[in-house]
């Protein structure tokens, strides 16, 4: 079969399995075995065969596009960012909707991106619903949670919900494929808003915490304010361009029908650089050509004119500003997707869902969306916005890092640690980095799987949360510490300086690399985003061996859960296994082919943006380097070294503090006492957008209320009385009238009484009436 | 004008007729007997039969101008044969009624009464 027509087909099939697994589990979930273990069976199958499924689509697509022999040669390297992208396969399956020219479709747009999104997400999520298995076990009978007391104190009890469970596992596999799957921006949405709704209902899986379902509808509602931005960042792509789809729609012959955002955005004809559409143009100009039709008489000739004047309108920058609110638009779903500042705030609030579910939201799905949208709509940012987006990446990085510092909770530094990380992706797209961001999108989805799932282990062993409370579980748990450890040197970005390194030091090395190289065309801007993400990997590797020593390592400081503590069930050792061994290689080569994951990934690259983003309009000054400039050797090493250097400092630092105790952290944070009391209170974001919105919005609310009750109410009670008062009248007028029926009743009964009298019952005397009368009745005729 | 030295003509048979249906009346108002009662029936409905017969005869002076001088006649068939389907409910009532109440006196029915 061609290409075109399997990949989609394969992958229609992948994304639809989790689907048919979750309808099947809502519909018989609770009767499949014992307390529904067999729902677990059917979801891990579906997600698996979906694996599987990715596995042939891409070996399919490789055989037809192998990717470029690898060379160090820098010049070498800029031809093969040049040589251009393998073309996308995109159509459309189902028409929803046609509004005239505006069509809603259920399509894909499939490229190495979606490939690899698709092997990932598939990868990752396979493994965590092994893992599930072994953390969800307790779900399988009635719990007793003792975190939730009734009126009489004793803790609830109430029956077990696995298939509940692996039900939203299953959507939210679902949701995140059709998502990366989708061929347009409406369909983007609609599975961007079923993520939503599945981590929503997985945070707040154990719905009778109040802390988890408040962390549930932070995590909804937080997420609500960045999808309005991207809604309006729809209705410019929709305005603009008059299309929502990414590609191109043909007919069968393979005639452009309609262009797709890309191709208009990137036309061929402009050699794919960034040119505001004619769309976009005619909006900006709508004053000047309704004069040149109020003026011109003929339709054409005025159709003509307006066709002539689109060259000049676009040389004077006309629509270019609603190019920057798409951009900015679908970049604000983003922010609240991927929790980038200032909407950060849900993410570490989702770990009240289980563990497992904290591991698929922070690796592969929900958080992974954000980034996912910011490279594939790449194409479509202006330098200012990207500028932004670096920013923004920046904040983020910094900030979330900092704050992982100082928590205790184990599943929160690494909830910060996500944030973090996104932090980096979103500033390396933010600067041109396009590879880089999406790799370490990639790599980092493996590690942070690993890292939680590790996490969800040893929680899982000591039943707490809190780190200081562990201490020396090496000896304990030694499969989850030694993965755990090969998680951190992974996120570290450890590895052999310029020759060899775990996952995460290949890909926080091209970020790094990409920074360097606009740090060397901005030196205003780029100082500070370099700086920042340097500093940024120092910390990274502070907080994350702080973690790791202060569990695994050094004296129990809590007896009871140290005798407590043994190491998981092998369900639940194997997938840590998996990932640990993905995030040791999947950063490599694959040996004697030119096949990784940044190789495959340039395949996807956008067309026109491998030479970097020339400067734009509103701020002239900032153009973003192409990403082969940070191969150069110039680049590559100096960068390396620092990189290396900054994560063995952290290292170092914790080793000092937690792991010989050289240093006192203690201390270190009395020494330090306002910057450890800020951090420790997250930078006072909570309680700043607690002052600032949710006082505001409950205030506004009871003001609403109160005049609902003081005055709606009223007027409803004021109606009701007066409608009373009525009726008690009429009431008193009906009891009058009721006299006279009454009465005429009466009449009625006593005449019938009398009449009875006449109704004896004897035949003969009714002969005599009958006779009587009729003679009486002939008497009165003959006298009148 | 005396009727008794008038020619038979349809004062005449008017009398008897009369005379029969009073004589019916009778017998229905004061017989106990049921089978009494469907005697005086019958003479009602046989003076009224004469009636019809007398107005519809043409010897007797009927205008066959406005008739088929059949109509009277007609109908005293057809009242003949109405008086013989009335006479056999009459009797199945009667032998009911006998059942229920071990005689046939009228005065002793008198679950009707209001």
């Amino acid at each position: 079969m061609e290409l075109a027509e399997s990949l989609p087909l394969l992958l229609a099939l992948a994304w639809l399995l989790p689907l048919v697994s979750f309808v099947l589990i809502v519909l018989f979930g609770p009767r499949m075995g014992k307390g529904g273990v067999a729902a677990g069976y059917l979801a891990t199958g579906a997600v698996l065969v979906s694996f599987v499924l990715s596995i042939v689509a891409l070996a399919g697509w490789l055989a037809e596009h192998p990717v470029a022999t690898p060379t160090t040669h820098a010049a070498d390297a800029a031809a093969l960012h040049v040589a251009g992208p393998a073309a996308a396969v995109s159509g459309d399956w189902y028409t929803l909707a046609a509004f005239g020219s505006l069509q809603i479709t259920i399509g894909y747009y499939i490229d190495a991106l979606t490939l690899a999104m698709f092997l990932m997400v598939t990868l990752v999520a396979a493994c965590i619903h092994v893992y599930s298995f072994g953390y969800m076990h307790e779900e399988l009978e009635d719990v007793t949670d003792p975190l939730v007391s009734l009126g009489d104190g004793r803790p609830l009890r109430r029956r077990g919900r696995f298939h509940r469970f692996y039900q939203y596992m299953s959507l939210f596999c679902f949701s995140m494929l059709g998502l990366v799957l989708a061929g347009n921006l409406v369909m983007v949405f609609v599975f961007w808003e079923l993520v939503g709704i599945c981590s929503y209902l997985l945070i707040g899986f154990y719905i009778e915490r109040k802390s988890a379902t408040d962390a549930g509808n932070k995590a909804f509602i937080v997420n609500r304010v960045g999808d309005f931005g991207m809604l309006i960042g729809l209705m410019a792509v929709g305005a603009g361009l008059g299309t929502f789809s990414f590609g191109d729609s043909t007919d069968v012959r393979g005639r452009v029908l309609q262009r797709g955002i890309f191709s208009q955005v990137r036309p061929a004809e402009n050699n794919h650089a960034l040119t505001v559409p004619d769309g976009m143009v005619r909006r900006a100009a709508g004053g000047q050509i309704e004069e040149i039709f109020r003026t011109t008489p003929d339709r054409r000739t005025a159709e003509a004119a307006v066709a002539a004047q689109l060259p000049e309108w676009r040389q004077q920058n006309y629509g270019y500003w609603l190019l920057i609110i798409a951009g900015l638009g679908i970049f604000c779903g983003c922010v609240g997707k991927s929790a980038q500042f200032p909407l950060h705030v849900w993410l570490p609030d989702a770990m009240e869902g289980p563990t497992p579910v904290s591991a698929l939201i922070h690796a592969a799905t929900m958080v992974a969306a954000g980034v996912y949208l910011i490279g594939r709509f790449y194409p479509v940012f202006t330098p200012e916005v990207l500028l932004v987006i670096a920013y923004v990446g920046c904040i983020t990085l910094f900030l979330a890092a900092t704050i992982a510092i100082t928590a205790t909770d184990i599943k929160r530094v690494l909830a910060y640690s996500t944030v973090s990380q996104l932090g980096y992706m979103t500033l390396a797209l933010g600067v041109g980095g396009w590879i880089a961001g999406l790799f370490h999108l990639l790599m980092h989805a493996f590690f942070k799987a690993l890292l939680f799932m590790c996490s969800g282990s040893v929680i899982h062993a000591c039943g707490t949360n809190e780190m200081p409370q562990m201490g020396g579980l090496l000896k304990k748990m030694p499969w989850t510490a030694y993965t755990m450890l090969t998680g951190c040197l992974a996120i570290s970005g450890a590895g052999i300086p310029l020759v060899i390194g775990l996952s995460g030091y290949h890909s926080k090395d091209s970020i790094l690399a990409q920074l360097f190289s606009f740090w060397n065309h901005h030196p205003v801007h780029g100082r500070l985003l370099f700086s920042a993400a340097a500093l940024g990997a120092a910390i990274t590797a502070f907080y994350m061996f702080r973690l790791w020593y202060l569990t695994f390592v050094g004296r129990p400081r809590d007896e009871h859960v140290y005798e407590h503590a043994h190491e998981s069930p092998r369900v639940m050792v194997l997938p840590l296994v998996v990932l640990a061994v993905l995030a040791v290689v999947s950063g490599w080569r694959v040996p004697l082919t030119g096949l990784s994951v940044p190789s495959l990934l340039e395949q996807a690259r956008p067309l026109g943006t491998a030479l970097g983003m020339p400067a734009g309009v509103v701020l002239s000054a900032v153009a973003m380097p192409a990403e082969h400039l940070s191969h150069a050797r110039e680049v590559h090493v100096p960068v390396s070294l620092l990189a290396f250097g900054a994560g063995l400092v952290g290292f170092l630092l914790a080793t000092a503090y937690y792991g010989l105790r050289i240093l006192d952290a203690e201390r270190a944070s009395r020494l330090l006492a306002p910057v450890y009391w800020l951090l420790r209170n997250k930078w006072w974001f909570d309680e700043i957008y607690h002052c600032v919105f949710v006082r505001p919005v409950l205030w506004i609310a009871g003001c609403v209320a109160n005049v609902d009750k003081k005055g709606i109410d009223w007027l409803a009670d004021g109606s009701a009385r007066l409608i009373r008062a009525l009726s008690k009248w009429e009431n008193w007028i009906d009891r009058r009238f009721d006299r006279l029926i009454d009465l005429a009743a009466d009449g009625t009964y006593d005449v019938g009484l009398g009449l009875r009298r006449l109704q004896t019952g004897s035949l003969r005397q009714y002969v005599m009436l009958i006779a009587v009368g009729t003679v009486a009745l002939f008497v009165l005729i003959s006298l009148y | 004008m005396n009727l008794l030295t008038q020619p038979v003509g349809p004062a005449h048979y008017l009398v008897v007729g009369a005379i029969l249906f009073v004589c019916g009346i009778v017998a229905m108002a004061t017989k106990r007997n049921a089978l009494g009662v469907l005697m005086g029936i019958e003479l009602v409905l046989n003076g009224a039969n004469l009636n019809f017969v007398a107005f519809g005869s043409l010897q007797l002076g009927a205008d066959a101008r406005h008739m088929l001088a059949l109509d009277g006649q007609l109908i005293a068939l057809f009242v003949i044969v109405l008086a013989a389907a009335e006479a056999a409910v009459a009797l199945a009532i009667a032998l009911g009624y006998y059942n229920l109440h071990a005689t046939i006196d009228v005065d002793r029915g008198d679950e009707l009464k209001g």
